[in-house]
């Protein structure tokens, strides 16, 4: 693919965390994203709702990088995250590369993936000593803090089979944040939950975003939850981004019919 | 019509025992180079390199598909042709240990598919490596799911040492086999490898069951076996 038009890194006052330029994906026949462009700035939370099919999810695992995309390229804090600069050009980005760009993410799942052989602790312990190289200690402390952050400190020692969903993943968030990253990516993190335990991970997101600098990005079909926290909601239609805006001016006074039509189809099922 | 003669039995019992001890190493030896090879063979169908994943691939099916005692008979009668010589015991041993190499495999295989996707996923998001993603989260996930298969094919192993035989392995069923030739008596002998055989396999696959809901436990899940 040419490459000409992308620039090799992001420059200037304002970069954004996250762009995506000129994004598409596709599944044989299927284009689950179309030339997408988003950014996001730092420390912006961003919502992403819409029809299921309609990529939201596919956003979220091409920015940790667990797809390959078809065209385009997505930067991370300025660089090219999906591509690395070869020779004064752009080239696809090997596996070291695209390791070292992830560090700076992390992903939180629908079905919380926990390691179930492993101890809420150690759960969070295993990749910052393994990957980030701390001390068994270091790391301890710092998983520590972040069960403690989600509040489940007490439950350090169980393994996930004796956990709540919730529970589950709140740990699975204080896993995500152990290894410090800049962005956070929720994916339908509450969609496997029941809807009496939801508000204590939407609770934990939501401190979050007031008490830490993190760029997060949410696919979510929990509409008051998008509104109350986000600073901007994109609303997804076939690969693209049909309309985005406040969360105010998107559910209150949705422009595109699209979104019209969705919003009250899912608000009344509420 | 029926005469077993217990004085004949007590004499030929301490050959045959000393034969099961033979036995039980070339299941244990053909096993152990199964475990690993089978290993082997199954993580190079997951590499993205298609000619290796093709080649191994239709080599298990070519193994899988033409009798144990046939490959025994090729590497150490067609060996020599091609100058490698080797000794009735290690023909065997390779023959059979690539032999359940094969059927293992498979078994390893479906353990690791057996892994949920989301678990590769989360390893991924967390940076850890290909290595360590292996080691450490794949695999004791695909234990629980292996151990039946991989306790069938051992006492599976253990029922077809005997076909090492007629390459002249000095194993249970070869010793059974020269006393009738050598006394013309064949009812002590061959009952007895029977009653050795039975006396092996049933309490293992008892312990292999113990062993499955241990290891059950031992990862936070149910028994699959009721205590007996």
């Amino acid at each position: 693919m040419s490459n000409e038009s992308f620039p090799l890194k992001l420059e200037g006052g304002d970069v954004p965390m996250v762009r995506f330029d000129r994004v598409t994906k596709q599944y044989g026949d299927l284009t689950v994203l179309d030339s997408l462009d988003l950014d996001v700035k730092a420390n912006e939370m961003v919502a992403i709702i819409g029809p299921s099919g309609s990529g939201k999810t596919t956003v979220l695992r091409m920015l940790m990088g667990l797809e390959l995309i078809d065209e385009g390229v997505i930067y991370v804090d300025g660089q090219p995250m999906t591509h690395m600069e070869k020779n004064g050009r752009l080239v696809r980005a090997g596996q070291k590369y695209l390791r070292r760009m992830r560090s700076s993410i992390g992903m939180v799942f629908q079905q919380f993936n926990l390691f179930p052989h492993m101890t809420a602790l150690q759960n969070c312990m295993e990749a910052p000593v393994q990957v980030l190289g701390l001390s068994r200690k270091e790391a301890r402390e710092r998983s520590l803090e972040l069960l403690k952050l989600v509040g489940l400190d007490d439950k350090m020692d169980q393994y996930p089979a004796r956990l709540s969903g919730g529970q589950q993943q709140r740990v699975a968030i204080a896993r995500a944040l152990a290894m410090r990253p800049k962005i956070m990516l929720f994916d339908e993190v509450t969609s496997a939950l029941d809807p009496e335990i939801v508000g204590e991970v939407t609770q934990v997101i939501r401190k979050l975003h007031d008490e830490h600098s993190l760029t997060m990005l949410m696919v979510t079909h929990q509409m008051g939850f998008a509104r109350d926290i986000s600073d901007r909601v994109c609303f997804f239609y076939e690969g693209k981004i049909a309309e985005q805006g406040s969360p105010e001016q998107l559910f209150d006074n949705p422009r595109n019919e699209r979104t019209a039509m969705f919003l009250s189809a899912v608000l009344e099922a509420d | 019509m029926f005469d077993w003669r217990w004085d004949f039995t007590i004499e030929i019992l301490p050959r045959l025992l000393e034969a099961t001890g033979n036995t039980l190493i070339a299941a244990g030896l053909g096993y152990l180079i199964a475990l690993v090879l089978g290993l082997v063979f199954a993580l190079a169908q997951r590499t993205p390199y298609r000619l290796l994943t093709f080649a191994v691939r239709e080599s298990i099916e070519f193994i899988r598909s033409t009798p144990l005692v046939l490959q025994i008979f090729f590497v150490f009668y067609v060996g020599p042709q091609f100058g490698i010589r080797l000794s009735p015991w290690t023909s065997g041993m390779i023959a059979i240990g690539l032999h359940y190499a094969s059927y293992l495999s498979e078994v390893y295989r479906a353990g690791l598919d057996s892994v949920p996707k989301g678990q590769w996923e989360a390893c991924t998001a967390l940076n850890l490596s290909v290595r360590r993603t292996y080691t450490k989260i794949v695999i004791p996930q695909a234990i629980p799911t292996v151990i039946p298969g991989f306790g069938n094919y051992l006492v599976g192993i253990f029922k077809d040492t005997p076909m090492l035989s007629v390459i002249g392995v000095t194993e249970l069923f070869h010793a059974a086999t020269s006393i009738g030739a050598e006394t013309y008596r064949f009812l002590e002998p061959f009952t007895l490898v029977g009653a050795i055989f039975l006396a092996i396999s049933l309490p293992a696959a008892m312990l292999i069951r113990r062993f499955e809901d241990w290891i059950r436990a031992s990862l936070g899940m149910t028994k699959l076996h009721a205590k007996d």
